[in-house]
Parts: structure tokens; C-alpha cells; sequence
């Protein structure tokens, strides 16, 4: 018995150190971006300082109270607005601009609703010019690994919540990023859906060495789903502390749920957050 | 279904209901027939009217200008408003005049009309155009700025062109919002097609309309009047059914009467 359990954990430690010797795929270097505000001379500051390297196929999750600046950590990844300083490289290069090789994917699902299941997934290869054969090809494909066989002629509304969020997902899969930005994609889904589409997603992740930045407040979708929690202060968000989340089966967030260790480490992440402490209403 | 023909049930016993105070309504109350004829007379006067003052020719020139109108009208407040709603600095230069014009009475300028064009179906054209174009615009401007930011972020990840936003987010977004503008603009042509044949002219229904007042004869005011609702009706289901065929990708509740 002791020895199969050793074998279960000693390939993820090798995984863990080999993954860690990847190159890095995202880098903040010293990041600060401020937005103008009505009745102040100076811009105040969303995130600032925040310094972190995400290697290639890790998977890592950003925590921090709510208004700490995780969403415009992302879209700064992801190009759509530059930081105020610091520079942001993905894949080695500083990000000025929408990435080819990053996708998004938002707690709406954004499906145009005039567009077909089909055609929403299709979005990303028709705005590259993709000939019409092709990309229907791509898109059966991912339709099915996003089990949603027999509903790409559907229209978003005929869609549940679920399945809505899984056309999502195989939307940005469509494009075949290097790098996936996922701020809450699965928060506004019903507790089993959500964790059914935790799983597809990270096994997905998993099978095709995918890094992904995670933004969450669920800390244990955070913990079942990454390699690394970075966890963010309150406004201006910096990050103030690093968790390397040392546990196995980050392919399965379902197994991992289950394991011992999630309950300290959820704890630690609530003292970190002063979950309870804050007498304001949030 | 079963909701569907009841309800269709209940108009037509209405319109049974209203047709027959229509006809033994003015007996009943002792009207004059110069006040209000019953309908058998009026669908006596049609008739009269059909074969020897030219109702059917009168009827198709309405219509013609009514669809030209409307025709023009849209494609202009849908090109006007697609540019103002792309361009917030055009806008807010504008967007006085286009105010003082939305407000200013459009049927007002019937008369002008007539007197630079003449007594042609142009002024009549033009009026449609002018009081279609309102309502088509605004609509389309609002919803071309009110367009999910985060739905055009996501396209731009995509490394959309500008072209493409428009294309693939922009545009479909509004075309909700176009086809109610729409719908209010195809009873609104009839409106001031209507008005501008009134003012002057010899042709159209609005002119058979002011003949019968000029001869007292209320039958063939009624005849006109239900002329121009028909082709009205008729405008507005058109723009009803394209908004059906258009829009079948909205869940059923979110298309209000049909």
C-alpha cells in the first residue's frame, strides 16, 4: 500500500522540478499601472510593483480581495492596455499590443448571439483568414473534446449556462494559444457544473502543456487547479506572497480536492486574505 | 398553440365586434351619414372610387412613395448613425443640431417642400425620409456605443482590424436596436408621406383624402383613411417579418408583438 502511494507522488515531483527548468512563458517586471480618477491630480495606483515569471506548462493562480487589480493584471497580459510602468513579456517578448499566441476567456461567455455554436468557435480562425473548410474542421474537433457534439448548429440562447461556458472554452481553444489568461471562467456555474468544467480544463491544460494564469476567488478551485498561487494585496495590489501548491494530480482536480493537504492550505490562504477578519461588508 | 388560437380567436371577434358597431353603430345613435357613414357605405364609396376615380393608382403612388421613402430614410440613419456612433468627437459636435432637428416638427416642412419641389411625389419622398431617418439613427447610434466592451476586447485579442470590429461585433450588435428604430419608422413614412400629399398635390391618397373634404363626402375621407392603414399595416408587417428572419437567433420572448 505505502508503495503504490509513493509511486502516485514521487513522477509529480520529478514534474514539478522538470516543469521548473522550462523556459519562462510570462514575465511582470516591476508593473505598475495607474488609471485616472475624477477630483485627483494623480493617477492612483490599480497594481503596483508586482514582479512574477510563469514557466512553460505551469499553471498558476492569482488570489487577492476583490478591487486588488487581478483583472488588469490580465489584460495587460493579454495586450489590451499597456502598463503605466514596467514591461510584461510573454514568450520572451514585451507585449505591446494583442498577442497571437495568448487567448482569454472571461466569466461571461461572450458568444456573439447571433452567431452559431460552430461560428463562435470559429471567431478567432475567420478574423486570421482561414479558409472556411479548414476551420470547420477545427472546430468539430474541439466540439467534441468540449462535449458539445450535435450542437454546433445551436444558437447561444438554446445553450445551458454550462454548455455555454464549454463553447468558451473551445472558442479560445480554437486559436490554439501557447497561453491561456482565465479571470473567474468558471464563477457564475452552478457548483457540479463548475467542477466538471474544472476538470476538462485541466486536463486540457495538462495534455497540451498549456500555461495559464488563473484569476479566482474560490481558493480551492485555485489550490485543485495549479501549479503555484501568487496571492495579491489589497489595493494598490502588489503580490505578497508565492505558494508552490506541492501536491499531485494537477491533471485532476477532482482527485485533488479530495487529498488531506487542501484544508491547511486553504486555511493559510484565508489568513493571508483576512478572510473573516474585515468587519467591512463586502 | 392552443394559447396562440385563442388569442387569435379573441381578434378577430373584436374585429367582428368593431365592424358591426361600425355598421349599425350611426343608425343606432341617429348620425347623419355626412358625420359618420356606416360601413356599407363606405365599402359602396371604395368600390365607387376604385372604378371611376383611378383608388387603385392612387393607392400604388402612395405606397411607391412611402417605400422610397422609408427605403432612403433607413439607409441614411443607418449610415449616419454607424458614423456618429464610430466617431464620439463627430457626435458630440453634432449632436446639438441632430437635437434641435429630431425636435423640430419634421412634417412642418411639408409645405417648404412642396414649394421647392413642386407638386411631384419628390416633396412626399423627401418628407418620409426625413421623419424616417430619425428614429433609425438614434437607435442605431446608441446601440453601436453601447456595445459590450468586453466583447470587442475579445476580438481584439484576436488581432481583429478595425474593419473586423465593426464586421463581427459593431454591426450585429445593432441590429436589434435598428429593427425597433425600424418598426416606428415604417408607420412614421406613411405619416408624413401622408402629410405631404395633403399640402399639395394631385395624386396619392392624401389627395383623394382632401377632394372628398372639399366635395363633403365623409364616405370617401373613410375610404382613404382605411387605404393608407392598410398599406401601413401592411409596411409594418413587412419590417416585422424581415425583423423574424433576421433576428432568429433571439430567444422568442425577446420579439414583442408580432
Amino acid at each position: 500500500m505505502a508503495v503504490t502511494e509513493m509511486f502516485a507522488i514521487a513522477p509529480h515531483r520529478n514534474e514539478s522540478q522538470r516543469r521548473a527548468s522550462e523556459p519562462t512563458e510570462i514575465e511582470f517586471r516591476h508593473v505598475g499601472k495607474c488609471f485616472p480618477a475624477k477630483g485627483k491630480a494623480e493617477a492612483p495606483f490599480a497594481i503596483r510593483d508586482v514582479n512574477f515569471k510563469i514557466a512553460r506548462g505551469e499553471v498558476v493562480s492569482i488570489i487577492g480581495p476583490s478591487g486588488c487589480g487581478k483583472s488588469t493584471i490580465l489584460n495587460m497580459g493579454s495586450g489590451l492596455y499597456r502598463p503605466s510602468e514596467g514591461e510584461v513579456f510573454v514568450g520572451g517578448e514585451a507585449v505591446n499590443g494583442p498577442v497571437k499566441k495568448v487567448a482569454f476567456m472571461l466569466q461571461k461567455d461572450l458568444l456573439m448571439p447571433w452567431r452559431s455554436i460552430r461560428q463562435n468557435v470559429e471567431l478567432g480562425l475567420e478574423i486570421q483568414g482561414m479558409a472556411a473548410a479548414e476551420r470547420r474542421v477545427i472546430a468539430e474537433d474541439l466540439l467534441d473534446r468540449c462535449h458539445l457534439q450535435g450542437f454546433a448548429d445551436h444558437y447561444p440562447f438554446q445553450l445551458s449556462g454550462g454548455m455555454r461556458q464549454r463553447a468558451a472554452l473551445a472558442r479560445t481553444l480554437a486559436m490554439d494559444p501557447q497561453v491561456l489568461f482565465l479571470d473567474e471562467p468558471f464563477s457564475a456555474l452552478d457548483a457540479q457544473t463548475k467542477m466538471i468544467l474544472q476538470q476538462d480544463m485541466a486536463r486540457m491544460l495538462f495534455e497540451e502543456k498549456k500555461t495559464a494564469l488563473f484569476i479566482t476567488h474560490d481558493l480551492v478551485e485555485a489550490i485543485a487547479m495549479s501549479d503555484r498561487l501568487l496571492v495579491m494585496s489589497a489595493r494598490p495590489g502588489t503580490i505578497v506572497e508565492e505558494i508552490i501548491v506541492d501536491l499531485p494530480y494537477r491533471e485532476n482536480p477532482l482527485e485533488r480536492r479530495k487529498l488531506p493537504e487542501i484544508g491547511p492550505l486553504a486555511g493559510r490562504l484565508m489568513e493571508l486574505l483576512k478572510v473573516g477578519e474585515d468587519t467591512e461588508l463586502h | 398553440m392552443k394559447s396562440l388560437n385563442n388569442s387569435m380567436f379573441g381578434s378577430l371577434a373584436l374585429l367582428i365586434l368593431f365592424l358591426a358597431l361600425w355598421q349599425w353603430g350611426p343608425g343606432l345613435l341617429g348620425m347623419p351619414e355626412f358625420v359618420m357613414p356606416k360601413l356599407s357605405r363606405v365599402a359602396q364609396e371604395g368600390v365607387l372610387m376604385w372604378n371611376s376615380s383611378g383608388l387603385l393608382e392612387h393607392t400604388l403612388i402612395t405606397a411607391v412613395e412611402i417605400v422610397v421613402g422609408f427605403a432612403l430614410g433607413a439607409l441614411l440613419g443607418i449610415v449616419i448613425g454607424t458614423s456618429l456612433g464610430l466617431s464620439p468627437k463627430a457626435e458630440a459636435m453634432l449632436s446639438p443640431y441632430i437635437l434641435a432637428l429630431q425636435i423640430a416638427p419634421k412634417v412642418a416642412f411639408a409645405p417648404l417642400f412642396v414649394m421647392w419641389l413642386g407638386y411631384t411625389v419628390y416633396p412626399k419622398i423627401l418628407i418620409a425620409v426625413l421623419i424616417v431617418f430619425f428614429p433609425v439613427m438614434i437607435n442605431v447610434l446608441s446601440a453601436i456605443r453601447t456595445v459590450d466592451p468586453d466583447m470587442i476586447n475579445l476580438v481584439r485579442t484576436m488581432n481583429a482590424s478595425r474593419w473586423q470590429i465593426f464586421r463581427l461585433v459593431e454591426f450585429p450588435s445593432a441590429m436589434a436596436a435598428l429593427f425597433s428604430g425600424l418598426r416606428i419608422a415604417s408607420t412614421l413614412a406613411v405619416i408624413g408621406v401622408t402629410v405631404g400629399e395633403l399640402v399639395g398635390g394631385n395624386q396619392g391618397l392624401g389627395f383623394l383624402l382632401v377632394d372628398a373634404e372639399g366635395q363633403g363626402n365623409t364616405s370617401g375621407v373613410f375610404v382613404a383613411i382605411v387605404m393608407l392603414t392598410l398599406i401601413g399595416v401592411l409596411a409594418y408587417g413587412a419590417v416585422v417579418w424581415a425583423e423574424k428572419r433576421v433576428l432568429h437567433y433571439m430567444p422568442k420572448a425577446m420579439l414583442s408583438t408580432n
